[in-house]
Order: structure tokens, then C-alpha cells, then sequence
């Protein structure tokens, strides 16, 4: 008893070890890349490497923070978060009835993969012109942009939650005489919310790429038409405070649907013996290959 | 139907062709806007404009020798990196969320600090597909090593192999399918951002050309264009997946 005790002590100390050495590792690469910056930056003021190419840090930190105090950048922020929002939206509606519809059927499912697949896998951007020429360059070809983008992930991800529904369940919704939409409603979204919300996750980071890339083309408005249109003035510091913002907004996005994903897991999961849920993680590895 | 019901390929194809066909139609009846979508068959049929006036192939080999520069120095300094990584545990943990967190962070929006430092040129394309494409090299390298079963190790052990046998004769060969699913999703990714900067910045191979396709208003160009861009993706696309389903027999 007492040995299990020092075992564990030491494995506890250990770990905490290890923790600490991480916390170093992390602390001393962000230090170190902020003075490697600020090297390159000192040898551009002095006119040896990159003139005003790359700012102090200072300097982008005052230009962040400049940025949150202009009425312009909440105007673009809106533009760019209400074509995310209803590109998102309308392109998982149809991306998750379609995805229902070939996880239900296979000949539907093995005729379309193939086309899928193909486009897929091919960098979405290139569509961009057919969306300029049918819905203009104003935020709807964003919107639709963004529904493209949405809608690959999404498909795939419901498919594959489709197939893996187990077959007792919906034997079980066929011996109660379920109509089509009590089985969905009842049998199959509820066993595909795991795969549903990890394509969800998947399209929401790939949706902001696609409408930020569109508005970096063709725009009048927006994150990023605002990031072109500093580059296009030279304006360096304002350029690098909007990707931070747009990256850090990205990464909050991200973290919210891990959260979600794994609530949904918890409360998906099973109980165990013990009356308690398994813990389940929705932080995944690289998986499918979503362009944007 | 029936014979239908297996040949699931042949109702796609049908189905493709049944589409064309209506798109057809329906632009040669006016009831679409041939500047907007073109017929089908003038679509097909500009690619062979497209390419005596663009040079299709030779663009074709430009952004495929960008995608090529930009995966051997991601191999040059992913793989490197990654066995680093699987040495030092700690680095290896430390590293590992961050590697996650930029390979899902909106990395296309860095070109315009490249074509800063670097002007409009390959070096702004070769960087931009570097980004994206050592990333999951470095991850896969590092999961690839971490997941060497224990046995073989042993086996390496019994046989009294030094570092460098074992991590040649065990480690790598072991590590190297999940190594190329890396590889695969890296070149991929790399390609994506490549035919995406060059489309945002109207310069190189491919994506240039359909960005210079639209600028002409030149619609069945333009559709051409992205036709072929689509056959590349889907050419790269099957081929490396072959390669790893070689490499992964089982």
C-alpha cells in the first residue's frame, strides 16, 4: 500500500516534471520567435534586410488594437461574419439532405461519390468565376463561396454517419412503423451527431477560408477585401493586426465547435459501470482532405 | 434496372451526361445566359483554344514544378523535423497542438506578406505551398515513428542494432505508410494553395490562366480552364492514393 503510494508519488512528480518542461519549451519558443521578429525588424529600420516589410512588434500591437477602434472594421467584420454565417448555414442544409440521401441509398451513393470526390479535392477558388457570373461580385457570390465550401465536408462526413448507423437501430424504427421524417428525426440524426458535428466543425474552418479568399478577389466589403486593401496601400502593420485578427478569430471558431462536439459527446457517450460517462475527445488528427 | 442497381459508375456517368445534355438545351434555347454558363460542348471544345493561346500543358508543367519545389523542400524540412520531434518527447508535446492548430489556421491569407518580401514571383508560390504542406509531413513523420510496434523494436534489440541500424533497418521502413499518408495530404494541400495564389495573383500555371480566362469574359475559356484544373486534382488525387494503397497492401 505504502509502496503504491510512493509509486504513484513519483509518477505524479514525474508528470508534473514534464509539465513544466512543456510550459518551458512553449514559453521559450514564443520568446525566442518574438526576438528572431524583432531582429529582422531592427535590420529593416536599418535599412540592411526588409525596409518596412516587417514591423515591430510594438507596432502591430498598437495596430491591432487601432483596428478594434474604427467603425470601418466592425462594418467589414459584419460583412464577412453574415456571408460566413448564411453561407455555412445554407450550404450544411443541403450538404446534410444529401448526405442523408446517399447514406440511405447505396446506388446514389456509389453513382455520386466518384464526382464528389473529384471536386472535392480540387481547390474551390477556381469555381470563383462561375460564382462572379451568376451572382455578381456583391456578397451573394461570397455567400455561395462559402455554402461551396461548406457543403464537402459536410456531405462526406453525413454520408459516412449514415453508413455507420447501426442496423439494429434502424430495425428498431422499422418494427415501430416510423414515417421517413420520424426516422430521421428519431433514428438517424440523433446516431450522427458525432460525424455530423465533426464535418460541421470541419466546414465552418474551411466556410471563413473560402469567404475570406473570395473577398480577397472580388469585393467592396469586408475582412478580407480590408486585408487586400492594405496590402494593395502598403499600409504593413494594419495588414499584419487584420491576419492576427482573422487568425485568431478562426481559432476561437475552432475551439467553440471542439467544445461542442465534445458535449456532444459526453452526452452521446455511454455510461459505464460505474454510473459515470466515458469521456470522449473530438480533437482529431488530420483525417479528411478538405480544400478550400 | 436491376442491371443498373450494380453498375453504379454507368448511373453516374448517365447521369453527367443527362445533365450536359439539359444544360445544353437550356442555353441554346436562351433560357440560361451563354456568358454566363456556356453550352457544355463549347466548354469541351475551348480547350483546345485555351491551350493554343495559353499554353495549357507548358502552364500545366509550371504549377507542377511549383507543387514539386514546394513538397521536396517540405520533405527536406518536415521529415527532419519530425523525427526530431519523436526523439525529444517533450518538444514532441509541446509542438503537437500547435502543428494542429496551423494546419486548420487560414494559411492562403499569408500571401500577401510573401508577395511583400518576395514580389510576384515563384518564390511567393513555393512558399505558400510550403506552409501547408510540411505541416501534416512533420505530424505524420512524428505518429509514424510513435507507432513502430513494440515487437519489432524488440526484435531490433535482440539483434544488438545500433541507433542508426535500427532506425534504418526497423523505425523508418515500419513508419513510412503513415509517413506517405503525410506526404499525400501535404502534396495535396500544396497544390490547392499553389492554383489558389496563382489564381489571386494572376501569375504562374494554372490558376492564372483561369483568372486570365475570366478577365477576357471569355466564358467557354473560362469553364475550359477550370475543367482541366479539375482533371489535375482528380490526376494527383488518385494517383497518390494508389501509391499509398500500395504502400498499405493490408
Amino acid at each position: 500500500m505504502v509502496k503504491a503510494s510512493v509509486t504513484q508519488t513519483k509518477s505524479t512528480a514525474a508528470k508534473g516534471s514534464d509539465d513544466r518542461a512543456i510550459f518551458r519549451i512553449r514559453a521559450l519558443t514564443v520568446v525566442g520567435a518574438l526576438l528572431v521578429w524583432e531582429g529582422i525588424a531592427l535590420l529593416g529600420r536599418l535599412d540592411i534586410l526588409y525596409a518596412d516589410v516587417v514591423p515591430s512588434t510594438w507596432v502591430i500591437i498598437v495596430a491591432i488594437v487601432t483596428e478594434f477602434t474604427l467603425a470601418s472594421f466592425y462594418r467589414d467584420f459584419g460583412i464577412t461574419f453574415a456571408e460566413h454565417i448564411v453561407g455555412f448555414i445554407v450550404g450544411s442544409f443541403i450538404a446534410i439532405a444529401l448526405g442523408i440521401a446517399m447514406g440511405a441509398n447505396e446506388l446514389l451513393r456509389k453513382s455520386l461519390e466518384p464526382y464528389l470526390n473529384a471536386i472535392g479535392s480540387t481547390p474551390k477558388i477556381i469555381f470563383l468565376p462561375i460564382l462572379f457570373l451568376i451572382f455578381g461580385t456583391g456578397i451573394e457570390s461570397k455567400m455561395a463561396k462559402g455554402a461551396m465550401s461548406a457543403f464537402f465536408p459536410v456531405v462526406f462526413s453525413t454520408a459516412l454517419g449514415m453508413v455507420l448507423i447501426p442496423p439494429t437501430l434502424i430495425r428498431v424504427g422499422r418494427s415501430f412503423n416510423l414515417t421517413t421524417r420520424q426516422m430521421i428525426s428519431k433514428i438517424y440524426l440523433p446516431a450522427m451527431v458525432n460525424p455530423v458535428i465533426t464535418g460541421l466543425r470541419l466546414g465552418m474552418a474551411i466556410t471563413v477560408i473560402g469567404v475570406l479568399v473570395a473577398e480577397l478577389k472580388f469585393a467592396d466589403g469586408g475582412l478580407g477585401y480590408r486585408l487586400g486593401l492594405y496590402y494593395e496601400q502598403f499600409q504593413i502593420a494594419p495588414m499584419y493586426a487584420v491576419i492576427i485578427i482573422i487568425f485568431a478569430i478562426a481559432a476561437f471558431a475552432n475551439v467553440g465547435m471542439t467544445r461542442l462536439q465534445d458535449r456532444a459527446n459526453r452526452h452521446m457517450a455511454p455510461t459505464t459501470t460505474k454510473g459515470k460517462k466515458a469521456r470522449a475527445s473530438a480533437s482529431g488528427g488530420l483525417g479528411v482532405v478538405a480544400t478550400n | 434496372m436491376s442491371g443498373l442497381h450494380r453498375s453504379p459508375l454507368i448511373v453516374g456517368l448517365l447521369g453527367l451526361l443527362g445533365l450536359a445534355l439539359v444544360l445544353e438545351l437550356a442555353v441554346s434555347q436562351g433560357l440560361i445566359k451563354d456568358f454566363i454558363v456556356p453550352r457544355p460542348s463549347d466548354a469541351i471544345m475551348a480547350v483546345g483554344q485555351v491551350h493554343e493561346d495559353m499554353n495549357l500543358i507548358g502552364n500545366f508543367f509550371v504549377t507542377l514544378g511549383m507543387t514539386a519545389a514546394s513538397t521536396l523542400l517540405a520533405l527536406l524540412i518536415g521529415i527532419p523535423f519530425g523525427y526530431f520531434l519523436y526523439r525529444n518527447a517533450r518538444f514532441g508535446v509541446a509542438y503537437e497542438g500547435w502543428l494542429a492548430a496551423a494546419f486548420a489556421a487560414p494559411t492562403v491569407l499569408l500571401y500577401p506578406l510573401f508577395l511583400v518580401m518576395f514580389g510576384r514571383t515563384h518564390l511567393t508560390l513555393i512558399a505558400m505551398g510550403f506552409i501547408p504542406g510540411a505541416i501534416p509531413i512533420i505530424i505524420q513523420t512524428r505518429q509514424g515513428l510513435l507507432g513502430v510496434p513494440r515487437t519489432l523494436m524488440n526484435v531490433g534489440q535482440s539483434f544488438n542494432l545500433s541507433d542508426r541500424e535500427m532506425f534504418w533497418k526497423i523505425q523508418l521502413p515500419s513508419a513510412v505508410p503513415t509517413i506517405f499518408t503525410g506526404i499525400r495530404i501535404g502534396v495535396m494541400y500544396t497544390l490547392v494553395n499553389i492554383v489558389a495564389i496563382e489564381y489571386l495573383i494572376d501569375f504562374g500555371g494554372l490558376g492564372r490562366i483561369v483568372s486570365e480566362m475570366f478577365f477576357r469574359f471569355d466564358a467557354p475559356g473560362t469553364y475550359a480552364s477550370i475543367i482541366a484544373v479539375v482533371f489535375v486534382s482528380v490526376f494527383f488525387y488518385w494517383g497518390f492514393g494508389r501509391i499509398e494503397k500500395w504502400l498499405r497492401p493490408v
